[in-house]
């Protein structure tokens, strides 16, 4: 797939501070893209470049195979944000906020009603259209936003922390639409975001950023195998051979971590790493322990990134 | 340039600006009181000589101001009668520095709410992902001021043509209101005077973190109003024709250095304090 932004050695400091530190990567067409890192880790400074509204300090960008610095307006008019907070005009009725930000982005404007009737009923706001938006929940501030960003049909979408401060089903109902939005239409998201459960849950590949760096790059399950060090797996043999498995367990330092447990009947041990469940197999069988069952667990983005943490805290 | 881009930011500036009450009574209160009440109670005032606490004496000392005043108004109210004089030197003398304040007040209120207000109710970064440029930004947020402050100082001076002749009809007998002074006042320095607030407030409203910041940073730009308005009721100077155009001209000049240096200073990453 080709790429539609395209960053080399991207760099933007604010006086003392390097927001952005020598981020280099590609995000392909079609992907939803996770941009995660911590408050402060630069998500918010890579996008206001990404769409020509800073400045960098250094580096390169192509974006949708415009530079954003030179051609900024032409680029946003196929992009479209989603700010960490909505940014609404609270004192302005949702559609007002709608058709003002339709003539915006140019939307025709013999197609502008049709457009925003078509959005609020899809994003469930219809019958509160002529309401000011100050009176909205945070989760229907949230939802106008997103229509507000998709008026012109971008083809790429930049959601900045989109279920910030929403409450569980609030931030599935957003979660939902973006991802029905995104693999329906095939458009491509870049997403920044902290919540390491909906990243994993939505995103094709994600970037890990720590204080303006990239520290890992790719698939979800790419980088658990690359960086999740410790791994849980459940173990069930026979009732009567768990004295000669535990016997086993141990005999393996190297590939098993600590003291074998066995919490609920099953025996649960912490390997080293993924590639290590065949070999504690092997041994297992080889001393004749009848394996009825061997489930590691799923290891996520939260394990990757509390190591990355861990490790950049310690370069620190 | 995209106008319709231009138009939708000035609409929803001005939609937002007229359900904010802070920032709408000032601009409807302002002019009232400058143009209809105080017209009326000035009017009013040698009926109220000994029922209101306002004795002859006042009186006589309002008679020794106007002696002191310029030639060029002891020409214009030659031939008047004391009563008449009174009401000229109020209506058409003394109020026209006032006339000045409120345009720039109009502007200056509505520049810090569409910059800094913005800034502070997060509405902006919205705007600034908006395929407008720099410039269809900076002359939108400039011409919602504008425009706003022209509308009121024209409202403002209808009204007070009303008020002002209907106030003084009793004394004058005639339509004596607006005279060539007032009128170039308004059609040549009124439409320069929101720059001056505008130029100010884009030049301020990237360091200001809200309305109330900015408004107050530029509210300096009222002072030199302010001195012309100490100028003409002292004496000191006079709003002869020849002034007042000259003054317009004075305006229009600081208008265009503040807005090019404005323009140039004008970057929307700026607006987010970046």
């Amino acid at each position: 797939m080709n790429a539609v932004i395209t960053i080399d050695q991207l760099t933007r400091s604010f006086q003392e501070t390097t927001a952005v530190d020598q981020l280099s990567l590609e995000v392909r067409g079609g992907e939803i893209f996770g941009f995660l890192g911590h408050n402060g880790a630069g998500k918010t400074t890579t996008v206001r470049l990404l769409n020509g509204v800073i400045e960098p300090t250094s580096g390169s960008m192509r974006v949708l195979g415009f530079d954003p610095q030179v051609d900024g307006p032409k680029l946003r008019a196929r992009t479209g944000v989603l700010t960490e907070t909505p940014s609404m005009d609270e004192r302005l009725t949702a559609w007002d906020n709608l058709s003002i930000y339709a003539d915006l982005y140019g939307v025709p404007g013999a197609d502008v009603r049709q457009r925003i009737n078509e959005l609020l009923a899809e994003f469930d706001l219809a019958d509160r259209a002529q309401e000011k938006v100050g009176g909205y929940s945070k989760g229907m501030k949230q939802r106008l936003a997103l229509a507000r960003a998709l008026l012109h049909k971008p083809e790429l979408l930049f959601l900045d922390e989109a279920t910030s401060g929403l409450d569980p089903i609030a931030a599935h109902h957003v979660n939902d639409l973006i991802e029905r939005m995104a693999r329906r239409e095939n458009r491509t998201v870049f997403m920044c975001t902290h919540n390491l459960v909906e990243a994993q849950k939505l995103c094709d590949r994600v970037a890990v950023l720590e204080h303006g760096r990239l520290v890992a790059l790719g698939t979800p399950a790419e980088l658990t195998r690359q960086y999740v060090r410790r791994l849980d797996v459940e173990i069930e043999v026979a009732e009567e051979q768990v004295p000669t498995a535990l016997g086993v367990l141990r005999s393996l330092p190297g590939l098993v971590l600590g003291e074998p447990a066995q919490p609920n009947g099953a025996l649960v041990v912490t390997i080293n790493r993924h590639e290590s469940i065949p070999e504690v197999l092997a041994s297992l069988v080889q001393n004749h322990v009848r394996v009825y069952r061997l489930a590691p667990q799923e290891a996520n983005l939260e394990q990757v990134y509390f190591t990355l943490h861990e490790e950049e805290e310690g370069v620190q | 340039m995209n106008w319709r881009a231009i138009f939708a930011i000035i609409r929803k500036d001005l939609k937002v600006v007229s359900q904010n009450k802070g920032v709408m009574l000032p601009i409807i209160i302002a002019p009232l009181v400058l143009f209809v009440i105080l017209p009326w109670l000035v009017t009013l005032a040698p009926s109220l000589v000994n029922i209101g606490g306002i004795s002859a004496n006042d009186l006589d000392k309002v008679q020794g101001l106007i002696n002191r005043m310029p030639a060029g108004f002891q020409q214009e109210i030659a031939g008047y009668e004391s009563n008449q004089i009174f009401v000229v030197f109020f209506l058409v003398y003394m109020l026209a520095p006032f006339f000045l304040i409120i345009p720039l007040m109009v502007s200056s209120i509505i520049a810090a709410d569409s910059f800094a207000g913005e800034k502070e109710r997060k509405t902006m970064e919205a705007l600034l992902y908006t395929p407008t440029t720099d410039r269809e930004l900076f002359v939108a947020k400039l011409l919602s001021g504008w425009l706003a402050a022209i509308v009121v100082a024209l409202v403002g001076f209808v009204l007070y043509v009303v008020t002002a002749n209907a106030a003084g009809w009793s004394q004058m007998h005639r339509i004596f209101f607006p005279n060539t002074t007032w009128l170039v006042m308004i059609f040549w320095v009124v439409p320069a005077l929101p720059g001056l607030g505008l130029g100010v407030m884009v030049l301020v409203s990237a360091r200001a973190q809200g309305f109330q910041d900015a408004y107050q940073m530029g509210s300096l730009v009222v002072l030199p109003v302010m001195l012309l308005v100490f100028g003409q009721i002292s004496g000191v100077m006079y709003f002869s024709v020849t002034l007042v155009f000259l003054l317009g001209v004075v305006i229009w000049l600081l208008d265009g250095l503040l807005i090019s240096l404005g323009s140039r200073c004008f970057r929307r990453g700026r607006l987010l304090g970046a």
